[in-house]
């Protein structure tokens, strides 16, 4: 369960790569600084791509979970 | 990142062009520019009149490959040139047509998909490529 307020809430299950990272790009261009997406993939390789993402465009990763087969990201606009 | 990243395509085969589609969405989404260079069967497939029709699998992947693929595609997954379309949605790729490789199948931009933003030589693209890498595919 995240901690934080979620402002924008993407559902990327059964998209494969790069469909996950490039939908949360295009999201992130449409918001504002401080708000708060959380993304949930089915990807496994979106673990290190979403670590990646936020490291290189600045924004923040505030959670990185998994339960199952399923994976939850929060991340905050920069 | 600053330097692009600068796919040249060669081949023209369905398998290759959506592994160079990816690589070009996600240096899109990671603000990295992307230039691509379509040469021989990779320009073929851009035609307009073709870009959507099935361009078949690089012969490594044999009749297995062809289901996994296929199992892929059933699933979900977009063509390479909706992919490439994402890529330049989210991000800057310029996709440009190798004046050479028109001449060779005797086609004008004309016939090209609207992905394809120009055509140029090979001392343009080598200039616009600057410090980064190229990736011959």
């Amino acid at each position: 369960m995240p901690l934080t307020q979620i402002d924008v809430i993407l559902d990327a299950r059964g998209l494969a790569c790069p469909m996950p990272i490039v939908k949360t790009a295009q999201l992130m261009k449409t918001m504002t600084a401080g708000q708060t997406l959380e993304v949930i993939s089915t990807d496994a390789g979106s673990v290190k791509d979403f670590a990646a993402w936020t490291r290189t465009t600045g924004n923040l990763l505030l959670e990185s979970s998994s339960d199952a087969a399923t994976y939850h990201f929060v991340l905050r606009k920069a | 990142m600053d330097e692009p990243l600068n796919l040249i395509l060669f081949s023209g085969t369905d398998d290759k062009l959506q592994a160079a589609a990816v690589l070009s969405a996600g240096a899109a989404a990671l603000g990295r520019p992307v230039n691509v260079f379509l040469q021989y069967w990779a320009l073929d497939a851009f035609r307009a009149d073709r870009i959507d029709r099935s361009h078949g699998l690089a012969p490594e992947a044999g009749d297995e490959g062809r289901r996994q693929v296929d199992a892929l595609t059933a699933a979900g997954q977009q063509s390479w040139a909706e992919t490439f379309r994402q890529a330049k949605d989210v991000g800057s790729v310029d996709v440009q047509a190798c004046s050479l490789s028109m001449d060779l199948l005797g086609i004008g931009f004309a016939d090209l998909d609207p992905l394809v933003d120009g055509v140029e030589g090979v001392t343009a693209f080598h200039l616009n490529a600057g410090n980064g890498p190229l990736v011959f595919i």
